[in-house]
C-alpha cells in the first residue's frame, strides 16, 4: 500500500493503483461529464486517468461540477 | 459596440448575440448558483430563455445527489464554467484547465477575486491570468470592475468579452456607476456583458439600454422568492432594454415639451 492525499484526507490505496482508482475510491465517476482530476497540482488528461499511476504521497483532487455563478 | 451596430444591420430584439465566435438567441447568461432545488434551478433557466449557464468545480461530495450537470444537459445548455473560489493567477489558471478536461470546453468565466467581504476582482492577478488562457487557446470572459482601463486592458490581451460589474456579486445593489459602463461599452469591441449586482428587472433593462450585449446574472433570479417568475422578468427586460437601446430614445429634458400641437387651440372664454 501507498498512502496518498485524496482530497485533503490521507488515504492507503495499493501500490501501481491509477489515478481513476483514486477518484473511484470517493465514489466519484470519473468518466462523467463535469468530473475532473488533478495530481500534484497538474490536470491529469481523461486519456490518462486509467494509465497514470500513483506514487507515494501524491496530492490528488477530484472535483465536479457544483452550482455556481454570481 | 453590440455587434449589431457595428454590422450595419437593422437592429431589433431578435438579433443574434455574437460572443466567442458563436451566435446565440439569448442575451441574458445565467449562474446556477444559490438556487434552494434543482426544480428550482430547472424552472427558472426554462423560464430565463437563457442559452448559456454558469458552472463552479469543486471536490467531489459523496453525499450529493442531484447533478447540476444532469439539468443543463436535459435542457440543452452551454455549460460556461467559472473560476470562482480563485484568489491567484495561479489557481484561476488551474481550474480552468480542470474545467476544460471535466467539459471539453475552453470557454471560461474568469473571477479572480481580491478579498472575500467583497468579491472586487484582484486587478493585477485578473490581467495576468487572461493573458495566459488566451495563450492556451480558451475563450476567455472575465469578470470585472467597471474600470475602463482595466475592461481595455482585458480586451488588449484577448479576451473574448469583458464583463463588468454593475455592483458586488449578490448585492442586488444594481448598476452604482452607469457612466463607467458607458465608457466601458463605447471603447469595447468586443462584447460588454454586465456581471453581477443586478437585483430587478429595472437593472437589467438599464444595463442593456447602457450598450451591453447581455446580462449575467444568479441570485436576483436564484433568490428571489419566486425564482420563474423572477426569471421571466429577467428575459423580458433584457429584450426590452436591448430593443430600447437601438430604438433611438428621447434626449432627456429640464423642462417640458408638448407631444399635442399648440396651433388652434380653440379661444373658448
Amino acid at each position: 500500500m501507498i498512502s496518498i492525499v485524496l482530497n485533503g484526507e490521507r488515504r492507503e490505496i495499493a501500490e501501481g493503483a491509477s489515478v481513476r482508482d483514486a477518484a473511484l475510491l470517493l465514489g466519484a465517476e470519473p468518466d462523467a461529464r463535469g468530473v475532473a482530476v488533478a495530481v500534484d497540482g497538474e490536470v491529469v488528461p481523461r486519456s490518462e486517468l486509467e494509465t497514470r499511476t500513483l506514487s507515494d504521497g501524491a496530492r490528488v483532487e477530484v472535483v465536479v461540477a457544483i452550482q455556481g455563478g454570481s | 459596440m453590440s455587434g449589431a451596430e457595428g454590422n450595419g444591420a437593422a437592429p431589433g430584439a431578435g438579433d443574434a448575440f455574437e460572443l466567442g465566435g458563436r451566435s446565440w438567441g439569448s442575451r441574458l447568461i445565467v449562474g446556477t448558483g444559490g438556487f434552494r432545488s434543482m426544480e428550482d434551478l430547472e424552472q427558472a433557466l426554462v423560464a430565463s430563455g437563457t442559452e448559456i449557464v454558469t458552472v463552479a468545480l469543486r471536490r467531489v461530495d459523496p453525499l450529493a445527489s442531484d447533478s447540476v450537470i444532469d439539468v443543463i444537459d436535459r435542457l440543452g445548455l452551454f455549460v460556461l464554467p467559472n473560476t470562482a473560489g480563485c484568489y491567484t493567477a495561479r489557481d484561476a489558471i488551474r481550474t480552468a484547465e480542470l474545467a476544460r478536461e471535466a467539459f471539453e470546453t475552453d470557454w471560461i468565466k474568469l473571477e479572480v477575486i481580491g478579498d472575500d467581504r467583497t468579491l472586487l476582482p484582484d486587478a493585477v492577478e485578473l490581467v495576468a491570468a487572461a493573458e495566459r488562457l488566451v495563450a492556451d487557446g480558451f475563450t476567455v470572459l472575465p469578470y470585472t470592475t467597471d474600470d475602463p482601463v482595466l475592461a481595455r486592458r482585458l480586451e488588449e490581451v484577448g479576451c473574448a468579452a469583458v464583463m463588468p460589474l454593475g455592483s458586488p456579486i449578490g448585492s442586488g445593489a444594481g448598476i452604482r456607476n452607469p457612466y463607467n459602463l458607458r465608457i466601458i461599452v463605447e471603447q469595447a469591441q468586443v462584447p460588454v456583458i454586465c456581471d453581477a449586482g443586478i437585483g430587478t428587472a429595472s437593472d437589467a433593462a438599464l444595463a442593456m439600454e447602457l450598450g451591453c450585449s447581455g446580462v449575467l446574472l444568479a441570485s436576483a433570479v436564484s433568490r428571489a422568492e419566486e425564482p420563474e417568475l423572477m426569471a421571466r422578468a429577467m428575459r423580458a427586460a433584457v429584450e426590452a432594454g436591448y430593443a430600447a437601446r437601438h430604438a433611438g430614445r428621447i434626449p432627456q429634458r429640464l423642462h417640458a415639451q408638448a407631444s399635442t400641437p399648440e396651433h388652434g387651440v380653440p379661444e373658448l372664454g
